[in-house]
């Protein structure tokens, strides 16, 4: 028995994010199939496969950063409407730089690592137009804190950090703004277990005091167990499963969910 | 008396890919279960109770039939229902009691057991204070509130658990063995609070190992034992 997207609702909640039919092609490889996935305000998707399932892809496509071959992708906020693959380059980037935040599995490509970390987290409040010096120190502090960053060390760059650290400061970054929605591709990838969990602390701590809508892409299923409401399994490109987080883990049905779900340790 | 739940024609069973075969689970239930209505669910092991439990829970999918649910928010089949709809009863009407603590890093056993209440709005504070008491009803030591219940022993974790579980009044629970390894205090403390949100209205769907420490509050027994079983393989429930 499978549950349809516009199964018949109970409450008459309307979705945050909605992504249709998206694809994507490069040459001939199809690394996104026709995906489509609802979000709902203050719920958690995450998105498990193994590599090259397209998980990182549609969530790059989500960002922004990329466009899809096909496909729509629209946000319920008063600021936008209609289809957010269709804007042009400068409104992608004020709307992620005030609405959408990301946190990358290589600190790299969200941080300037020679910076101070208060200037990474500054450098967002300012592409969204803020331009007081004190504010701009005293909101990157509070985001910092937030995140659980030593404030002693607000001015090291994160290249002088440890991994979790730089988790820490590209969160502090994406969550400066207050976004409606978070993407986070494999935050705790590459960390020490325990790291991991301060890391899935801070995030479950987030999402609880200020509802952030989040969608989460790792191949651990335990992270994902851990964020995760529902859950959309990736295969090639496809969604092979999608369902609530528990009924993935103890009662997978497709034959891929199974083997993925068999195999954790 | 008022409806809470009709099941129709449940079937469930495990489709395993890797060995290419069906396991069934149960058959073609069907029940009624009105507020403030306590039915107990008996069966040898794999019979299919805890199955059965976790199926009306979503947790498990079923394979054919029905399971009207009365909502405060309308009536709905919970087997085809959005999985947002799932997730909002699950918040506020349909609570499930299992042995098993669901710990997470890094979270004190307070805030574990104030959570419900958080998400269904309550201030910080007050949901603090009614964890608290909770805790202490279930006989965990004090010293202990502000730990983290990942290092707690089984015992333990199981009231921070059945505290976590039962501090919000629910519509309907879901009850998977949760006197297994309590002590006495504990066990009190849980059949009390189950005899109060019973008389509250709360309808309550239960697998008991030892149906005795809560035989005040059973209302109904259903066996789930396949009708091919012979009588001495039976599991007897003793009320």
């Amino acid at each position: 028995m499978t549950i349809a997207l516009d199964a018949p609702r109970l409450v008459q909640a309307q979705p945050l994010l909605t992504a249709q039919n998206v694809s994507k092609s490069y040459g001939d490889v199809q690394a996104v199939r026709d995906v489509s996935a609802e979000v709902f305000p203050g719920e958690v998707l995450g998105i498990v496969g193994e590599s090259g399932s397209g998980k990182s892809t549609f969530l790059r496509m989500l960002n922004l950063e990329e466009t899809p071959d096909t496909g729509t992708y629209t946000l319920d906020l008063p600021e936008v409407e209609g289809n957010l693959f269709e804007l042009d380059r400068f409104a992608r980037r004020m709307l992620c730089a005030k609405r959408i935040g990301i946190v990358y599995q290589n600190p790299h490509l969200g941080l300037l690592m020679n910076h101070s970390s208060s200037g990474n987290v500054a450098e967002r409040l300012l592409v969204a137009g803020e331009r007081r010096f004190t504010e701009l120190r005293e909101r990157a502090s509070e985001a910092l804190q937030a995140s659980e960053f030593p404030l002693e060390r607000l001015d090291a760059p994160p290249i002088e950090l440890s991994g979790g650290m730089q988790q820490r400061v590209q969160l502090a970054k994406a969550i400066a703004l207050e976004p409606a929605l978070l993407l986070l591709d494999e935050p705790t990838t590459g960390l020490d277990v325990s790291v991991q969990a301060l890391v899935l602390d801070t995030l479950k701590r987030l999402q609880q005091d200020r509802n952030i809508t989040m969608v989460i892409v790792s191949h651990d299923l335990g992270v994902i167990r851990t964020l995760a409401d529902r859950v959309m399994v990736m295969r090639r490109g496809a969604v092979v499963e999608a369902g609530l987080a528990d009924q993935i883990f103890q009662d997978p049905q497709h034959a891929y969910t199974q083997q993925l779900v068999h195999a954790k340790l | 008396m008022t409806k809470v739940l009709e099941v129709q024609s449940l079937t469930k069973g495990f489709t395993m890919h890797h060995l290419g075969s069906t396991l069934a689970a149960f058959e073609q239930i069907s029940f009624d279960l009105q507020a403030g209505e306590f039915l107990l669910l008996k069966g040898q092991n794999g019979a299919g109770k805890s199955t059965l439990l976790r199926t009306l829970y979503r947790s498990y999918v079923a394979q054919s039939g029905q399971v009207i649910f009365h909502s405060r928010h309308g009536t709905i089949d919970l087997l085809r229902a959005a999985e947002v709809d799932i997730s909002l009863l699950r918040r506020e009407e349909i609570g499930f009691v299992t042995q098993f603590l669901l710990a997470r890093p890094r979270v004190t056993a307070e805030a574990l057991v104030a959570e419900p209440l958080r998400m269904a709005g309550h201030s910080a504070p007050d949901a603090l204070a009614e964890a608290r008491k909770w805790l202490a009803e279930f006989g965990v030591k004090q010293s202990l509130w502000r730990a983290y219940p990942t290092t707690f022993s089984g015992g333990e974790q199981q009231k921070v658990n059945l505290a976590r579980a039962l501090i919000l009044p629910q519509k309907l629970l879901l009850l998977d063995e949760p006197t297994a390894s309590l002590d006495s205090q504990a066990r009190a403390a849980l059949v009390a609070r189950l005899a109060e949100l019973k008389a509250a209205g709360t309808a309550m769907i239960g697998v008991f190992h030892h149906p005795g420490d809560v035989a005040d509050l059973i209302d109904r027994v259903i066996d789930l034992t396949p009708e091919t079983t012979p009588d001495e393989e039976r599991n007897d429930v003793v009320v």
